[in-house]
């Protein structure tokens, strides 16, 4: 009885270090945190893009004004401008007494607060040099299309994390819309039978298919189902057809095996 | 043990959910016709200058081919593509095909085939190779007479569409027909049989009597029919074989609408005494007669189901003429139809699925198919006259006939026979010589 015990015991604490081993959840390592940069930097994107516009807006206004202002006091500000390039850059006090000027001199000094602090390098620039407007939008641009490519980046490593998940919606849309083209259903099918086939494929990064396998083979030679050899070859015809698949262009490890489930039932019963 | 079962259940499954393969549902595809290349059968030199003489075909190989051709084309289901574009000789693709070629021009099957002449014999062999994937479907070969050279390229396209289709043919068959001939007021009707494809046309009677509502043994070449013989109505059967006939039953008044029970030893008809009409049938082995209706609308127009155990026809003890179904001792009856019109020629499809029938509502006929519920009803065409609609062996395609309107001498009247399969497109004119109505198909002559 003892001796049944323990044994019982040692099999069930077999089984549950195997299943702890080989369950998936538990076998997978923990998920890479990477991903919560990428919130990070889609943040970045949003503010650079978004508030860039009323910004600009308002640089040029504040830059009309001041060509205004400098029309009436001559020719005095283009010097100044030289000498704030940063590559010059003035003494710290002085440019700190330069900002508050200017800040004074604002409209709303209230809202424009926190857009100072943030964009306080372009301000200064834009102050200092109005014809470089041209320049900082394209700098913007650099920034932006720079986000853009971390974005992406972020989107292939989410990819690699979502290498088991499947395909998205437009890729399988994409997939179906080409092979209903191509699938010649047989009409003289049993409409109240099971009318599924389900090939399993392998592909090459191009969409070719390497190899097609049925995989309920046994049902094609078994009585009274002559159907579904019928069936299953105009299944086969049909990816033979639509070759190359329209597969993604990215994520090859995701969708170098795919299963295509064949349904004839729903067109059949109209 | 028992636990090592159980190590081994769980790794099996954490397994298939580690390497789950992404899964497309494919639910749709396109009814559009298979393309398919039908090349015409080689045939030796010698050979054919044997057959020259015996059926008088300059190249009987192209001819059977034109057979399969047509039969194919007119299912519907198949596109016959244009032997112009063939880049490959018959002979040399019947050996091997060059299926690049034969995809080239977007054929998905190709037929190929081979007649030699031998000991008085016609022996055809015909393969059926599937373009795309490079592979031979089907060989077979048949030997006959050579005048049976039509039926061989029937039963080539029998055993075509079978193999690409899932579902048995329907071209090595027969249709008998009231010919008709002369104005609509003095008409000369005759039975007569042909080929389903309107070849080999042969009349049954001389056209002395009336003659209606022919119908197949689903079993034999034998036929029931009526015929007004000394201006008496009665149910006749006919020996297509032998060509005799006799009266079914020796009954008081008349009888009409006969047709065939499933295993062909019964006739189901109706009989007329005194204004009532009831269904009855008949045993062809003891004569024994048995009634299956006692109602007192009229009865007419019965039908076996395929296995047998119910009967459907129309009524109008409803008051109006309906379709109504009912066990095939005629206990348990219930009606099926219920749409706006009136419903007729109730016809149980050999499939077992559907009951087609003629419908008149609003002064037009229409051809129509419902389950055997009556529910799921299906108009396929309208027209100003047409009924008696008649199944294809295997319930996929229906053939009737369609009159014209005439003037008042009875001028520009014609009668015509039409098929039509179930997707409603395919309706196609079926040539006869003469007009033609009340056509009935019989089964695979060959099985």
């Amino acid at each position: 009885m003892g001796r049944n015990i323990i044994i019982s015991s040692g099999f069930h604490l077999v089984v549950i270090f195997i299943t702890a081993l080989s369950l998936p959840f538990l076998a997978k390592k923990p998920i890479d945190l990477p991903p919560i940069v990428s919130v990070e930097l889609i943040q970045i994107t949003d503010k650079t893009n978004i508030p860039f516009a009323p910004k600009a807006k308002k640089i040029i206004d504040k830059i009309k004004k001041k060509e205004e202002e400098k029309l009436t006091s001559e020719q005095a500000p283009p010097k100044k401008v030289k000498k704030e390039k940063p590559d010059s850059v003035p003494l710290p006090d002085e440019n700190i007494e330069k900002v508050k000027k200017i800040e004074e001199k604002k409209q709303n000094p209230e809202k424009l607060d926190e857009e100072v602090k943030q964009v306080s390098e372009f301000e200064k620039k834009e102050l200092f040099d109005p014809n470089n407007i041209a320049a900082l939008i394209d700098k913007s641009k650099e920034e932006f299309s720079e986000t853009d490519k971390k974005t992406d980046k972020i989107t292939q490593s989410q990819n690699k994390d979502l290498s088991n998940v499947g395909l998205t919606l437009n890729e399988e849309d994409a997939l179906k819309a080409q092979i209903f083209g191509c699938w010649s259903i047989p009409l003289g099918l049993p409409y109240n039978d099971n009318l599924l086939v389900r090939i399993k494929l392998q592909l090459k990064q191009d969409g070719t298919v390497v190899k097609t396998e049925i995989l309920d083979h046994a049902r094609m030679n078994k009585p009274g189902q002559g159907f579904y050899k019928v069936l299953a070859e105009s299944a086969l015809r049909a990816i033979k057809m639509c070759q190359p698949l329209r597969v993604p262009t990215e994520g090859y490890e995701r969708w170098k095996e795919l299963q295509l489930n064949f349904d004839a039932k729903e067109m059949l019963e109209g | 043990m028992r636990y090592l079962k159980y190590i081994l259940i769980i790794f099996l499954l954490n397994q298939s959910n580690v390497n789950a393969l992404i899964e497309v549902d494919i639910t749709r595809g396109n009814l559009n016709p298979l393309p398919i290349a039908v090349s015409s059968l080689s045939i030796e030199k010698t050979s054919n200058e044997e057959l020259q003489k015996i059926l008088k075909k300059k190249n009987i190989g192209a001819e059977i081919s034109k057979v399969v051709e047509n039969n194919l084309l007119t299912s519907g289901l198949f596109n016959p593509l244009n032997k112009d574009a063939f880049l490959q000789k018959p002979d040399i693709a019947h050996l091997k095909p060059r299926f690049e070629d034969w995809s080239l021009i977007k054929a998905q099957a190709l037929i190929t085939g081979k007649v030699i002449y031998e000991n008085e014999k016609l022996r055809v062999e015909f393969r059926l190779w599937d373009v795309l994937a490079g592979k031979e479907m089907m060989a077979l070969a048949f030997t006959t007479v050579p005048t049976n050279w039509r039926r061989v390229g029937h039963i080539i396209t029998d055993k075509v569409y079978e193999r690409l289709t899932g579902e048995k043919g329907y071209f090595d068959t027969r249709i008998i027909y009231v010919s008709e001939k002369g104005p609509k007021t003095k008409r000369i009707k005759k039975l007569a049989i042909m080929d389903q494809d309107g070849f080999n046309i042969k009349y049954l009677t001389l056209g002395n009597e009336l003659v209606l509502t022919p119908r197949f043994n689903p079993t034999n070449q034998m036929v029931t029919y009526l015929s007004y013989f000394r201006n008496l109505p009665r149910v006749y059967l006919l020996d297509i074989e032998t060509g005799i006939q006799e009266v079914v039953g020796d009954f008081p008044g008349m009888t009409f609408a006969p047709r065939f029970s499933p295993n062909g030893k019964k006739i189901i008809m109706s009989f007329a005494m005194d204004g009532n009409s009831d269904i009855y049938t008949m045993d062809l082995e003891n004569r024994v007669v048995e009634r299956i209706t006692n109602h007192p609308s009229i009865d007419t127009s019965p039908s076996y189901s395929p296995d047998g155990k119910y009967i459907c026809f129309n009524s109008d003890r409803s008051g109006y003429q309906q379709i109504y179904v009912m066990k095939s001792d005629g206990t348990k009856v219930k009606r099926i139809s219920f749409g706006k019109g009136l419903y007729g020629t109730p016809v149980w499809s050999p499939r077992g699925d559907l009951i087609a029938f003629t419908k008149l509502h609003k002064g037009k006929f229409y051809i129509g198919v419902m389950r055997t519920d009556g529910s799921g009803e299906r108009l396929l065409t309208e027209n100003f006259y047409q009924e008696a609609p008649s199944w294809s062996p295997n319930g996929r395609v229906l053939i009737f006939y369609r009159e014209t309107k005439s003037d008042s001498e009875g001028k520009g009247f014609s009668a015509k026979l039409w098929s039509i399969d179930l997707t409603g497109y395919n309706e196609r004119l079926v040539d006869t010589e003469t007009d033609a109505s009340d056509p009935s198909w019989s089964s695979l002559l060959s099985n």
